[in-house]
């Protein structure tokens, strides 16, 4: 075989490997018991070699695993010991820094072993439905009262699952079939990428992924530096200021491009939050690498050669590099807000790339129903507690030279769940969901449109709202001129106000209300085409009101 | 009616560069391909109907049967040339088609844009009036403001309604009291309503597929009706059956009302003409694969019954990927598409790798081989520069293919950028291309809970039999199977399709507080409804039905799905319901879970004529090796070098010949590629069965 031909097989092997991190996920998220597993694809899946260097990942819902999966391995090969690794272990975590940020994410790797040698790593990651403490909220103000925290440990050993760990778990989260059931899928996800990978070798004719991993990596690491060479080495900053939970935070970033790399650093960012809302690097680095790759290299895949070049630092215990026993519950809130720190730095040196700012963080809509003390179920229903979970999206910024895109996800890959299933699993209503008018910012391009909800506790019930919401106080910044895009707002049908975060009671006969942020717009509203704008006004995108005053419609 | 007393069948398939269409009467079966008439779709099978008469020799007038398929309907939707259509929905809920699923459908592009919706925010019409998750009316329907809409509706011209409320599935009042309403005041105008077309949980979908339905229904049933009027004005007044998604026969009238369920038939048919053929030779487990020009299609099939889904997504907009289209809830034979046929471009990527797809060549200007102007490398480019083709046989010599101007457009295209010769880039393209068919046949397997190694596939169109044996290699599968007639696969197909229907309904059950009346109650609704529908081509006492229900673990997202018997249930049967579910999940997930309760989500029954018992292909008397013709040098991945390939002309095999790999098969459409591995024997009906040698080095 000539060695063009070598390539070709090599490469022939790199889609395989994709493909079989694919499948060990899916094989997850058909499995999944947690919302956002299943829902929204918060997971995350990938092959590593024997040196815990990750191969390739499956892309999926959440950029928050990225890199941070990718950096886990090491951490388990060793505290594990090389020595102590066998055929048929599986190993588990959910330690906020050696894992993905939150006690919420395990993260399982299992060794994978041919012809009795060790060759490489499975590893994945998702959400489950609960670990304890205080449950899935910022109220905690240490990590101890987050809930269990399983430090880097076996899960299995030579097959054989633990089951004093296993009785531990049980005995220490609510829903313990559902949790247990998830810790078996991910152990069970990373069996199935074994498998494919067994069939892989086989049919490849190959012992070990040495000679396929100096390939992916020399192909990934030259394209990555090739997109890195066209850049200006130059440093570029910015500063981003939002809601946080008792204060605003700000995150400051200083960006330096070089051929050889990126550095992102956030010295000047604020102190930690006395509650979880604090960010471990680990997750940090995840988001801000993601937001650099969007806008750098799209197009190559996530492994550790296409990551390496891409490096994050914070001075420790800032809210970006928050250490233990910080609290860290919703790590993801800030961290979604992370591309627009680091697109908002691009644009000073690469204008006309990346979009203005967004809602970015998820409107996650987290209610505790409960039926009234002498309450009457409406008719063919009956009275029930139950725990709902939505997740929403507003605006995303407006591009250079696209619209933003209204009630989507970004950064978060996540979906929606339909209203009428969401209806079935609690005693709610959703009386509205449907996209605001004039909550898009304006612009040259206009910013993607917020959405407005309206639920309430059906009849016999009442229930109160874990607000967790950003961007009411500090909206979505346009660029080059465009206007920013409405503040969130949070309240009820009468016009009250509610705080956006933390928990507040919802009275039985009124329905609450969340007006979710919009985009930012991008360039001067007066030169948005004018079709467009009467277009937008048709749609009721717009209203008269801000056709006229903000887009000049009707001036010559 | 009949001809010398055998039923005349004509099957016709409206593709987007041919029409097709077959006639079979007795033995005898003759095929024509016309070019599909764009402006007037009717008049290329008008014209393909006399034209196959005339080759077979039967009058017009002696058709007793004409069945057709069609991608009118999806072409409508992905061109978004339809009706102007009216959404009337419920107040609160006026983007849920416009806001889909508030996701992504690719990570990484800052520019991505979203499938616009069919219906825009203006032609969206909200109206007050609720029913609760649990059927019951939460707030009246606004009458009032319903004529008013109606009044709109009118005065500004729109041709067709959709009506979609929430949770009509369950309680369709609203719906049909808001079609008495507007319809009562413009009956001129097409109405669709979402319990009728879609009655199924899931507001984005059910609602998605209404609109579907009102946006195609004006389109469609002016062309059934001239289709209908063009076959009369030849002597054949027959009756009329389409094919719908989910491969049986509905009749004319049910296809006007429910257009949406005609989208993606032409590939039902592929799959039922596969099926077809694991009936006749026994094969219980099949991989159906067709690969045609633009796309390969890929479907399960077992027990002679292609696998179907309750939900699909047509008009994929970004590289056919999951999540850029629009998803319709209606039954349909489950199938992949992947942009991987023929004219698909071989190209490079940022990290030097080779790509192939999705964009194709099509069949203008086609491949560079094909003289016609085109510059891209295409996999046909490949295939000939590997020798697979023959250049100067090619679609009976009518299409001379250029080997040089291949080998120019791969060094263009590849080759230059990766330092390649114009073979080693043919090579890199053909494995790419195969691997990711491979990959996405082994995906849908896992996703079914199956695995593939005791398959059997069976390869039609005019690219899969020159890629079917690498295929296989690369999938770990024994035997091939192609028969002939493959390049009409489809239209075939659809003279095997039974009268047959699938209602599908949306109702939430615990299985902990199993209701067995409920559930009689509902199953015999549907199988009332499926009845109705194949009542048209089956005696009600001869049907056959049966039914699934969509179950999960509550707490869960995915449903899967669990046969059901059909009987009359007992208060006893929510225990026998959990235990076919934890069967099923086990088969699937490797284990059923403890402490959690089932739910159901949906129910379906499927009603079908009584199955008609497939002639059993007898197995050659004898066998003898076939003469093989000159020889030609072809490239086998596998072995990773040039093997010298027998010719052999299809139709000079004699059923029984043995045909030994490297060969090629030859026929006027396509040839079949016998890698080293494998080894082919000619079948008494023409197919050619093609088996890996059962000897040492036989398994990777």
């Amino acid at each position: 075989m000539n060695e063009k031909l070598a390539d070709v097989h090599m490469q022939v092997m790199w889609n395989r490997l994709i493909s079989v991190v694919e499948e060990q996920a899916l094989a997850l998220v058909r499995t999944a018991f947690s919302t956002s597993v299943r829902e929204a694809g918060d997971l995350s899946a990938g092959v590593f070699g024997r040196d815990g260097l990750m191969l390739a990942q499956a892309v999926t819902g959440t950029p928050g695993h990225v890199n941070a999966m990718a950096a886990a391995v090491r951490n388990f090969i060793r505290d594990i010991g090389e020595d102590n690794i066998f055929e048929g272990d599986s190993y588990l975590t959910n330690d906020p820094w050696k894992g993905t940020g939150h006690l919420h994410d395990f993260t399982f790797v299992n060794p994978s072993f041919r012809d009795g040698r060790l060759i490489g790593f499975f590893a994945c990651t998702a959400h489950v439905v609960d670990v304890g403490g205080r449950g899935f909220g910022p109220d905690a103000s240490e990590v101890y009262e987050e809930g269990l925290r399983i430090p880097i440990m076996k899960f299995a050993e030579r097959g054989r699952v633990d089951a004093n760990l296993l009785n531990i778990i049980r005995n220490n989260v609510r829903e313990a079939d559902q949790v247990v059931g998830d810790l078996h899928s991910l152990s069970a996800c990373n069996d199935t990428g074994h498998r494919r990978l067994m069939d892989m070798m086989g049919e490849f004719g190959i012992d070990d992924l040495d000679r396929l991993q100096a390939f992916i990596f020399g192909h990934s690491r030259q394209a990555t530096l090739e997109r890195l060479a066209t850049l200006p080495r130059t440093s570029c900053s910015n500063t981003i200021t939002v809601d946080g939970y008792d204060a605003p935070v700000t995150m400051r970033l200083r960006l330096d491009l070089a051929p050889e790399g990126v550095l992102a650093d956030y010295d000047g960012t604020s102190g930690l939050s006395a509650l979880g809302i604090n960010v471990p690097l680990i997750y940090t680095t995840a988001y801000t690498c993601y937001a650099l790759k969007c806008a750098l290299a799209p197009a190559i895949p996530n492994n550790h050669a296409s990551l390496e070049p891409f490096r994050v630092t914070a001075p420790e215990n800032c809210i970006l590099n928050a250490g233990h026993p910080a609290p860290v519950a919703i790590r993801h809130v800030l961290g979604q807000f992370l591309p627009d720190a680091v697109l908002g730095a691009l644009h000073r040196v690469l204008p006309g790339r990346v979009p203005a700012e967004g809602a970015s963080a998820l409107w996650n809509i987290q209610l505790g129903v409960r039926p009234l003390p002498d309450g009457h179920p409406a008719p063919g229903e009956t009275l029930q507690s139950s725990q709902v979970l939505m997740f929403n999206s507003g605006g995303t910024g407006a591009r250079p030279v696209l619209d933003g895109l209204s009630a989507t996800a970004f950064p978060s890959g996540v979906h929606t769940m339909s209203a009428e299933v969401m209806e079935h699993v609690g005693p709610v209503t959703i009386w509205r969901k449907e996209l605001r008018s004039d909550s898009g910012g304006a612009g040259a391009q206009r910013g993607g449109l917020g959405q407005v909800i309206e639920m309430s506790a059906n009849r016999g019930h009442h229930m109160y709202l874990n607000a967790m919401f950003d961007r009411c106080d500090h909206p979505a910044q346009g660029r080059e001129g465009g206007s920013s895009g409405a503040p969130g707002v949070v309240r009820l049908d009468d016009g009250s106000p509610l705080k956006s975060k933390g928990t507040q009671w919802i009275p039985a006969d009124r329905r609450l209300v969340v007006e979710l942020p919009g985009g930012g717009g991008y360039g001067d509203p007066r030169k948005r085409s004018r079709q467009e704008v009467e277009k937008d006004l048709a749609r009721d995108y717009i209203r008269q009101d801000a056709a006229r005053s903000e887009y000049g419609l009707g001036d010559t | 009616m009949s001809f010398e007393g055998l039923k005349v069948r004509v099957g016709a398939d409206i593709g987007g560069t041919f029409t097709d269409v077959v006639l079979e009467c007795g033995e005898r079966l003759h095929s024509v391909k016309v070019l599909t008439d764009h402006a007037e779709p009717e008049s290329a099978i008008v014209d393909g109907v006399g034209r196959v008469c005339r080759e077979a020799e039967i009058p017009e007038s002696a058709i007793d049967l004409l069945i057709h398929g069609t991608t009118l309907a999806t072409n409508a939707l992905i061109e978004r040339r339809g009706a102007k259509t009216a959404f009337v929905t419920t107040a609160g809920f006026r983007d849920v088609i416009e806001m889909r699923n508030e996701g992504r459908f690719e990570q990484y592009d800052l520019n991505l844009v979203l499938p616009p919706p069919l219906v825009s925010r203006e032609h969206r019409f909200p109206v007050a009036g609720r029913i609760a998750a649990s059927g019951h009316e939460l707030v009246p329907l606004d009458e009032e403001a319903l004529a008013d809409i109606g009044r709109r509706i009118r005065d500004e011209g729109y041709q067709s309604v959709a009506i979609g409320f929430i949770h009509s599935y369950v309680n369709g009042a609203h719906e049909r009291r808001a079609r008495e309403i507007i319809g009562g005041q413009i009956p001129e105008v097409a109405m669709s309503i979402s319990c009728e077309v879609s009655p199924q949980v899931r507001e984005f979908e059910r609602f998605n597929t209404v609109c579907a339905n009102a946006f195609v229904k004006p389109l469609m049933s002016s062309y059934l009706r001239r289709l209908a009027a063009g076959l009369r004005a030849i002597g054949t007044d027959c009756p009329v059956y389409m094919i719908h998604s989910g491969g049986g026969l509905i009749s004319i009238d049910s296809a006007i009302e429910f257009p949406v369920r005609l989208l993606e038939s032409g590939p039902a048919g592929g799959a039922i003409f596969a099926a077809d053929y694991a009936a006749r030779y026994g094969l219980g487990r099949v991989l159906s694969y067709d690969m045609g020009g633009t796309t390969a299609k890929i479907c399960l099939v077992e027990d002679c019954t292609p696998k179907t889904a309750r939900t699909f997504e047509v008009a994929r907009t970004y590289r056919f990927k999951k999540g850029s289209g629009m998803p319709i809830s209606i039954p349909v034979i489950e199938m992949v598409e992947i942009g991987a046929g023929g004219g698909s471009i071989g190209w490079v990527d940022e990290m030097q790798q080779i790509r192939v797809g999705p964009d194709s060549a099509g069949s203008e200007p086609g491949p560079a081989c094909y003289r016609r102007g085109g510059e891209q490398a295409t996999v046909t480019d490949a295939d000939l520069v590997l020798g697979r083709l023959d250049p100067a046989g090619f679609a009976g010599g009518e299409i001379p293919l250029s080997a040089d101007l291949a080998g120019a457009a791969l060094e263009r295209g590849v080759g230059d950028r990766l330092g390649m010769d114009a073979a080693t880039a043919a090579v890199g393209i053909c494995e790419v291309v195969d691997e990711n068919m491979a990959n996405a046949a082994r995906v849908h397997a896992v996703e079914s809970g199956r695995e593939l190694s005791d398959f059997t596939m069976i390869a039609f169109g005019g690219a899969a039999p020159l890629h079917a044996a690498r295929l296989c290699e690369k999938l770990g599968m024994d035997s091939v199977l192609v028969p002939p007639g493959a390049g009409v696969g489809s239209a075939i197909g659809f003279l095997r399709a039974p009268f047959a229907y699938e209602a599908v309904h949306g109702a939430y059950l615990r299985l902990s507080r199993f209701d067995a009346a409920w559930t009689n109650d509902l199953l015999s609704r549907l199988s009332q409804e499926a009845a109705q529908f194949v009542s048209a081509g089956a005696d009600p006492d001869d049907m056959v039905f049966s039914a699934r229900a969509y179950m999960r673990y509550q707490g869960q997202g995915w449903e899967i799905v669990v046969d059901l018997p059909m009987r009359t249930y007992g208060p006893e049967d929510g225990a026998h319901l959990r235990i076919l579910f934890e069967s099923a999940y086990a088969h699937l997930f490797g284990r059923a879970l403890d402490g959690l309760d089932v739910e159901v989500i949906n129910w379906s029954v499927q009603a079908s004529s009584p199955p008609v018992p497939a002639a059993r292909v007898e197995s050659p008397a004898s066998l003898a090796e076939a003469v093989p013709g000159e020889r030609r040098e072809i490239y086998d991945a596998r072995l990773g070098q040039w093997v010298g390939a027998a010719i052999h002309q299809r139709e000079g095999l004699a059923p029984g010949a043995i045909v030994n790999g490297p060969a090629l098969v030859v026929e006027r459409e396509t040839t079949t590629v016998l890698t080293s591995d494998f080894d082919a024997v000619m079948q008494v009906d023409g197919c050619l069965l093609i088996r890996r040698k059962m000897t040492e080095g036989s398994h990777e």
